[in-house]
């Protein structure tokens, strides 16, 4: 605990965040070591090479995307509070939680998990995915299979189905149509067992959880 | 309205005449003792008869002439009864949907039980035993691979991966719990004096836990099949009744192996737990790797398309008869199989092999299950009985129990694990649906006659299959729509929830790979990588690596295709037979309700009777031959009347 506790002293705001954000400080103190090893040159800020330099997800087909979503408009880098507030959003959804109008709504509900889906493919931010940017998703997930024709049919056939007031792109409200289960998969969870052991986070693998 | 009814009473004549002859055709089935078999392929000689003599019409006795119409009953028996009893059933299948709103509120197993008890009862008034299919060889090597096939192959792939650890949780340490449980609280009632049962011992009642508290995949699928519950809910029930079959072959094994022996050491429990790991483990194994090998046979295949769906059969059946020979867990042998198989084997054959296979493994599987529901009707009223009050009841009772508290324990311990947890209500149904069948009667069957008190676990399985299989299976419809448990839409697959799980699966992969911590995406992902750089390689004949969205593309434009082919061309209904629907279509629902009714039980009393017959040539036979061939005349008469009646009514009326 005690150093948990001097971790936690050195990032500054911290009961804010997790206030906000609702990880333990176990959780914080994980991120924060994680943020550590990424950020090699000691900044405090993390740029998108940073990120780059995780081989497995420069092979994601939507790693560019993923890492984009860290990323405020505008801004080139990211420091600690925006990368656990992104994180926030994959944390498990509160089942208690009551529902109150009045407050904003958290990070980590179905919601917010819609939000944040539906801004990996909509990049322009303009509110709606157009058939132009869902062709940049296909494409990128289906890379060398299929010929550029096929992607189109396929593009032309999600928005016909997705698209109920026919403007030729899908709006966050027809987005939110996925079903409830799919939704509630955008959770991660750290699960029952703590972190084992932090010297090495890059290539620690904890148990395999079971989702 | 003229034309229609002299078509109808000229089917009514045909019928009468079908019902007449057909009884006719059976009679001399019953004297078959008196005509002297024919001996296949040798040859009468004749005797010198002068030419100019008149032709002779009848055989006589006296003269060894050429005989013209020979009978040979006892050559064909075998297959004939087997054809009739498959008949029987079907008919019973048929006449369930002539009212479609019997079959949506009593699931059909119960229905089939219901008429396998009237054949049953008619049987044991004749005295007539019927065909052992119950027993120990023919149900587990003929009736049940079917069933279990057809599970197998069309279990819903991705969610039953995604939902592996909790169905494995569940069929596992669930039957355990149950088996301990019950076993332990059933000697505590043997205790009890009143009940007359205490020579019973603890091995012997753990033997009978073992055998009842396994859920039973023939009863389970027939009741959720038609009952849309959420699709984690149905995956787990769905899983834990395959899977628990490694549990409960150790568990029978062993008790019957200890329940010879006096004393029970402690390293036999050992053996055991060591017993299921090979029952499980190896089980599974040999599925695997005869799925592969059926995998990589039909790689070859593109010459001989007309056999390919051979192999799908002969293959999975092999997996189940070679894991029956190691008495090793033979269901989870033949569904890892079929999991395995599907996958690969589905790109590999043409597209009608594959709608050949689809339709081959539907038909097998329903007529098993019907045969089978069918049988536990006929086998209740003719096995002897032995009844006793508090162990049945205790036992209902304490089934019951342990398996409400196994859930709720369990599902606590597990909740954690999952990603959309269980709530109570899904709890509830998931207790609620553990209904036990026939496998448990076909194991108490095949007890050794050691056991003392054979006949009363007998009665008791069967009181626990009645009652589990009639008012859980009828009641759970109505209870998860008076509870409200979460639903699933089963027109899920479009292309839009696909291309957003595929999305949701990178994201998360690339979130785990951001901070550093694996989970099983991590598995599933090194998994795909290797099956498609080695796997595919070996197993698929034309491997193009492909998406599921692109293949879920190409499903989805074939279906609408295939819809526009439909609806343009019209309903094409086969061939003018005499009960073809055409006919029936002008008629009123209600006429042409009661007309095929009395059609279904004037044919089905036919077959009753021609099985009756074939059973047993005895001449108190035709005492209940000219009753039931009365009543069914009487019957189809009567509806015949009723449907003229409200035909000319309605004349009146319009």
């Amino acid at each position: 605990m005690g150093s948990t506790n001097s971790t936690l002293s050195k990032i500054p705001n911290v009961e804010e965040l997790m206030q906000e954000t609702g990880f333990t400080p176990a959780h914080i103190v994980r991120l924060y070591d994680r943020f550590e090893a990424l950020d090699k040159e000691k900044t405090g800020h993390l740029r998108p090479q940073d990120f780059g330099a995780i081989n497995r997800l420069a092979m994601n087909p939507i790693g560019d995307r993923i890492i984009g979503a860290f990323f405020s408009p505008g801004q080139e880098t990211v420091d600690f509070h925006s990368f656990v507030r992104t994180l926030a959003h994959f944390r498990p959804v509160d089942k208690k939680r009551p529902k109150d109008p009045s407050m904003p709504e958290p990070v980590n509900s179905r919601t917010s998990k819609l939000k944040f889906a539906f801004q990996l493919y909509d990049q322009d931010k303009d509110g709606k995915i157009s058939r132009a940017e869902l062709l940049q998703v296909l494409r990128s997930m289906l890379e060398m299979q299929v010929t550029e024709e096929q992607l189109e049919s396929i593009a032309d056939r999600t928005i016909q189905e997705a698209d109920l007031d026919k403007d030729d792109a899908i709006s966050f409200e027809e987005f939110r149509k996925v079903p409830p289960a799919r939704a509630l998969r955008l959770t991660y969870q750290h699960g029952a067992f703590a972190a084992q052991g932090t010297q090495n986070t890059k290539t620690c693998k904890v148990h395999a959880h079971r989702k | 309205k003229g034309h229609t009814q002299l078509r109808l009473s000229q089917m009514k004549l045909a019928v009468n005449f079908l019902t007449i002859g057909l009884v006719i055709l059976s009679l001399p089935c019953g004297s078959y003792t008196e005509i002297p078999p024919k001996p296949p392929g040798s040859v009468t000689v004749l005797p010198p008869v002068k030419p100019a003599g008149g032709p002779q019409a009848f055989p006589d006795a006296e003269n060894s002439n050429l005989p013209v119409f020979t009978m040979d009953y006892a050559r064909i028996q075998v297959p004939f009864e087997v054809t009739l009893w498959v008949l029987l059933a079907s008919f019973a299948k048929i006449g369930f949907h002539v009212y479609h709103k019997i079959t949506f509120w009593v699931p059909e197993s119960c229905l089939l039980i219901s008429i396998g008890l009237i054949v049953g009862a008619i049987m044991h008034s004749v005295h007539e035993e019927p065909p052992a299919v119950l027993s120990y060889n023919v149900f587990f090597l003929f009736m049940l691979p079917p069933i279990v096939l057809e599970s197998g192959y069309f279990m819903p792939t991705r969610p039953f991966f995604e939902n592996v650890g909790t169905v494995l949780w569940f069929a596992v340490v669930g039957t355990l719990w149950n088996s301990i449980g019950i076993g332990m609280s059933l000697y505590a009632v043997c205790q009890i004096e009143a009940f007359e049962v205490q020579d019973i011992n603890l091995q012997e009642n753990m033997l009978f836990a073992a055998i009842i508290s396994a859920v039973d995949p023939v009863a389970v699928l027939s009741v959720f099949e038609d009952v849309s519950v959420n699709e984690q809910l149905y995956i787990v029930v769905f899983g834990e009744c395959l899977f628990n079959d490694a549990v409960t072959v150790v568990l029978y094994n062993m008790f019957i192996f200890v329940a010879d022996m006096p004393v029970v050491e402690p390293v036999d429990v050992f053996l055991g737990v060591a017993r299921f790991f090979v029952v499980g483990l190896g089980g599974m194994g040999f599925g695997v790797i005869f799925g592969f090998v059926a995998s990589f046979t039909t790689r070859f295949t593109s010459n001989v398309r007309e056999i390919e769906p051979l192999f799908i059969f002969m293959y999975s059946y092999l997996a189940y008869l070679v894991a029956e020979l190691f008495s090793i867990s033979s269901i989870m042998a033949i569904v890892t199989c079929a999991l395995t198989m599907k996958y690969y084997v589905e790109e590999n054959v043409s597209q009608r092999s594959c709608t050949t296979i689809r339709h081959v493994v539907k038909m097998l599987g329903t007529i098993s299950e019907t045969l089978i529901f069918f049988f536990l009707g006929v086998v209740t009223i003719t096995t002897e009985h032995e009844w006793n009050w508090g162990y049945i009841m205790f036992t209902l009772l304490l089934a019951l129990v342990w398996r409400g508290l196994g859930v709720l324990v369990l599902t606590q311990i597990i909740n954690p694990f999952r990603t959309i947890p269980f709530n109570f209500k899904d709890q509830f149904i998931l207790g609620y649906g553990g209904l036990r069948g026939a496998i448990s009667f076909a194991l108490v069957f095949t007890l050794p006659d050691s056991i003392g008190r054979k006949k009363l676990f007998l009665t008791t399985t069967i009181c626990m299959i009645m009652f589990t299989v009639f008012i859980q299976g009828i009641s759970i419809r109505p209870l998860i729509e008076f509870i409200n448990v979460r639903r699933t839409n089963r027109n899920l697959e479009t292309i839009n929830v696909e291309i957003h799980s595929r999305l949701i699966e990178h994201t998360i992969a690339g979130v785990e790979d951001l901070c550093g911590q694996w989970s099983h995406y991590y598995w599933k992902d090194k998994f795909l990588k290797f099956n498609n750089r080695i796997l595919r390689k070996i197993l698929i004949r034309d491997n193009r690596a492909e998406s599921s969205i692109v293949a879920l593309y190409k499903k989805l434009e074939l279906q609408n295709a295939m819809e526009i082919l439909d609806t343009v061309s019209g309903d094409i209904n086969a061939g003018s037979s005499i009960v073809s629907l055409q006919y029936v279509y002008p008629l009123s629902p209600s006429s042409s309700c009661s007309l095929s009714l009395s059609l279904y039980f004037a044919l089905s009393l036919i077959l009753l009777l021609s099985l009756s017959l074939a059973c047993s040539p005895s001449l108190s036979l035709s005492l209940v031959l000219s009753l039931t061939l009365s009543c069914s005349l009487f019957c189809s008469l009567f509806c015949s009347l009723s449907l003229s009646l409200s035909l000319s009514l309605s004349v009146f009326v319009h």
